[in-house]
């Protein structure tokens, strides 16, 4: 993962390495310090000061790791995520309180943010910091060199430079000068050579101990999941709801309609042959009518074009039908199963609804295409935006919906636009079905 | 008139059966598949093909792939195409070769014997016949900053129904105007739309249908 929009190249890499791994070295002095007032307070936990004080401390302490687990993702191609588990749901008054006091007692990540914060220093002098250490040795090598080992010498001091003495007569003895350059130039050459590898080395020592363990990852995983279900199951009962409802006011309502204009036509037939005749006509426009409504009921359930070509068709179909100029680009190969293929068409719709409705676009671009296990749809507009994810737009809810199939949704929506909303959803492709010939 | 038809519901398919047989068709086949309505089309060769979109054995546009692959070996092969929904997209393919002979009608088209018989019949001259809900999705969604916005609602009636295919006569029979006053509406459409004047119906329909798909 690289954070910057500008990919690195190699050699930036290898020239700033380093001193990255100083930089992380740094980061360790005021990690030490939060360290040492957590630990104060831990001391004090028999206490209610110590109680009080713990999550603070502990959230302070976070606070810091977060900025090791954001150089290590920047730095490195290593991803540290952050291993807290939930926090049990606030609750007012010393009961909440007490509770997450404890949560966070009991959560392993707490005490292994600590045990970092005392062995990462001397871990990261072998590490991250090595090669910078290396090249600073190398410089110091060269200023002895020049003139500091002469005057070290001058003045009856003395010094190890690696193997070499540093005494009297230092820089009159050309062996040991010419010696303490080349160990100098050796120590900047190797520094650098192994800054990359180091680095990396650092970062599985940062997701070793920084990053969520099986048991955490399964509680988030249990969390997300649970979040997730409750949201499908509100929204299945509500599209139920919505069905039955239409299904009673329309269709159905028609239809009883229909059986009794019929029996009143069985009861005319005889006597009033023309009033009969104008009857049937009404029934059968009322029959046109119920077969519209069921029409447009089905194509909100499940749409028609959906279930006989699949996605890509069924948005092409939907880019159709909408008001807007809609351009539809990309492939897909095969297709997916079929909750994701009708999540994703809802999603889409949507979003183009709300785009006709909130952005002022006159033209909407959509991008499909399939990834590394990913289905990736990108629906960009030439619109004012400024859209956001909470503003009424329904993008909660799109995001919500996908979210059940661990589908995430990305809105870059920048005053003045363009808005691009980005949906995506891991799914594997089925391969195409063969069309008869 | 030699008609192959294919449908798969049992009630639906004798019903459009003896609706043709009543008005002067010949049934050269009924199949209720896929696979069985290709090797129909292709065996019979029949002046003219009505197809359900939704087929077995895999119950997607079944019918309209075996439609669409028939005339792609026997270009011109005249078929309207029957669905519960109408889809621009399906409409699009049918019309893509250009080579007309195509209808494409909701199933409650049906309903009005006259009008559809008509239909069938205009489709196997080699005419068009679009559902007017086609067509009024495809006009609705052109409206915006386009010339489309400038017809009179006269015009854009009359636009409406020579993209479904129907003639000037008929056209006029339809709206109670004499064939005159239609004839002057479609060249205020034609000459509003900056589109060539042809007096071939089929010629018309295509360039009207090209101009509302841009």
């Amino acid at each position: 993962m690289n954070g910057g929009s500008v990919e690195e190249t190699r050699l930036q890499r290898y020239a700033r390495t380093p001193w990255r791994g100083l930089a992380l070295w740094m980061l360790s002095v005021p990690a030490t310090l939060v360290g040492l007032w957590f630990i104060t307070v831990v001391s004090m936990i028999t206490s209610f000061v110590g109680v009080l004080l713990f999550p603070s401390a502990t959230m302070l302490l976070r606070d810091r790791l977060d900025a090791y687990r954001d150089r290590i993702g920047r730095w490195t191609d290593i991803t540290v995520q952050r291993p807290y588990l939930p926090e049990p749901a606030p609750e007012p008054g010393l009961n909440g309180f007490f509770k997450r006091f404890i949560a966070l007692v009991c959560d392993p990540a707490t005490w292994r943010d600590y045990l970092w914060v005392v062995v990462d220093p001397v871990v990261a002098i072998f590490t991250a910091a090595l090669p910078g250490l290396l090249i600073l040795n190398g410089l110091w090598g060269y200023v002895l060199a020049a003139f500091a080992g002469d005057l070290i010498g001058h003045y009856g001091g003395s010094d190890w430079y690696a193997y070499i003495p540093i005494t009297e007569g230092y820089g009159r003895d050309t062996g040991r000068v010419v010696s303490t350059l080349v160990v100098a130039t050796l120590s900047i050459v190797a520094g650098y050579a192994i800054g990359p590898k180091m680095m990396t080395v650092y970062g599985h020592w940062g997701r070793m101990l920084l990053g969520p363990t099986k048991k955490s990852q399964l509680a988030l995983r249990v969390q997300h999941l649970t979040e997730t279900r409750s949201d499908a199951v509100d929204t299945s009962a509500a599209e139920l709801r919505r069905i039955e409802r239409d299904l009673h006011d329309g269709a159905q309502a028609r239809l009883v309609a229909m059986g009794m204009t019929l029996g009143a036509i069985e009861h005319l037939l005889d006597k009033d042959p023309q009033k009969a005749r104008l009857l049937l006509a009404e029934t059968r426009a009322s029959s046109a009518k119920a077969l519209h409504e069921l029409r447009d009921l089905v194509r909100g359930i499940h749409p028609p074009v959906l279930a006989d070509r699949g996605l890509g068709d069924a948005v092409k179909a939907l880019a159709l039908d909408h008001p807007m100029r809609v351009e539809v680009t990309g492939d897909l190969p095969g297709r997916a199963s079929a909750p994701v293929e009708s999540a994703a068409y809802f999603a889409v719709s949507e979003i183009l609804t709300n785009t006709a409705k909130h952005s002022g676009a006159s033209r909407v671009w959509i991008d499909m295409r399939h990834e590394n296990g990913m289905l990736r749809i990108t629906v960009t507009d030439d619109g004012h935006g400024g859209a956001t994810l909470d503003g009424g737009t329904g993008l909660r809810g799109i995001e919500r919906r996908i979210g059940t199939f661990d589908g995430v949704l990305a809105l870059s929506s920048p005053m003045g636009g363009p808005t691009i909303v980005t949906l995506e959803l891991p799914c594997a492709l089925s391969s195409p079905k063969i069309s008869p010939s | 008139m030699r008609v192959v038809l294919a449908e798969d519901l049992a009630l639906l398919r004798e019903g459009l059966v003896s609706l043709l047989e009543t008005h002067g068709f010949e049934i050269a086949a009924a199949v209720d598949n896929g696979p069985s309505l290709l090797k129909a089309l292709l065996d019979h060769r029949p002046d003219v093909a009505v197809v359900d979109v939704r087929l077995p054995p895999s119950f997607t546009d079944e019918g309209l792939q075996a439609a669409l692959e028939a005339r792609r070996r026997v270009p011109g092969l005249p078929v309207l195409v029957l669905s519960q929904y109408v889809e621009q997209l399906y409409a699009r393919e049918l019309l893509a070769d250009g080579a007309g002979a195509i209808g494409y009608l909701l199933k409650d088209r049906v309903f009005d014997a006259a009008q559809f018989v008509d239909a069938v019949r205009r489709v196997a001259g080699g005419g068009t016949a679009m559902d007017p809900e086609v067509i009024s999705r495809l006009v609705a969604g052109s409206t915006r900053d386009t010339p489309l916005s400038r017809l009179t609602p006269r015009e854009t009636e009359v636009l409406e129904l020579m993209a479904q295919g129907r003639s000037n006569a008929a056209i006029a029979e339809r709206l109670v105007v004499t064939e005159r006053a239609v004839t002057k509406h479609t060249a205020n459409i034609f000459t509003k739309l900056d589109l060539p004047v042809t007096g071939d119906d089929n010629r018309r329909v295509r360039a009207v249908l090209a101009y509302l798909n841009r």
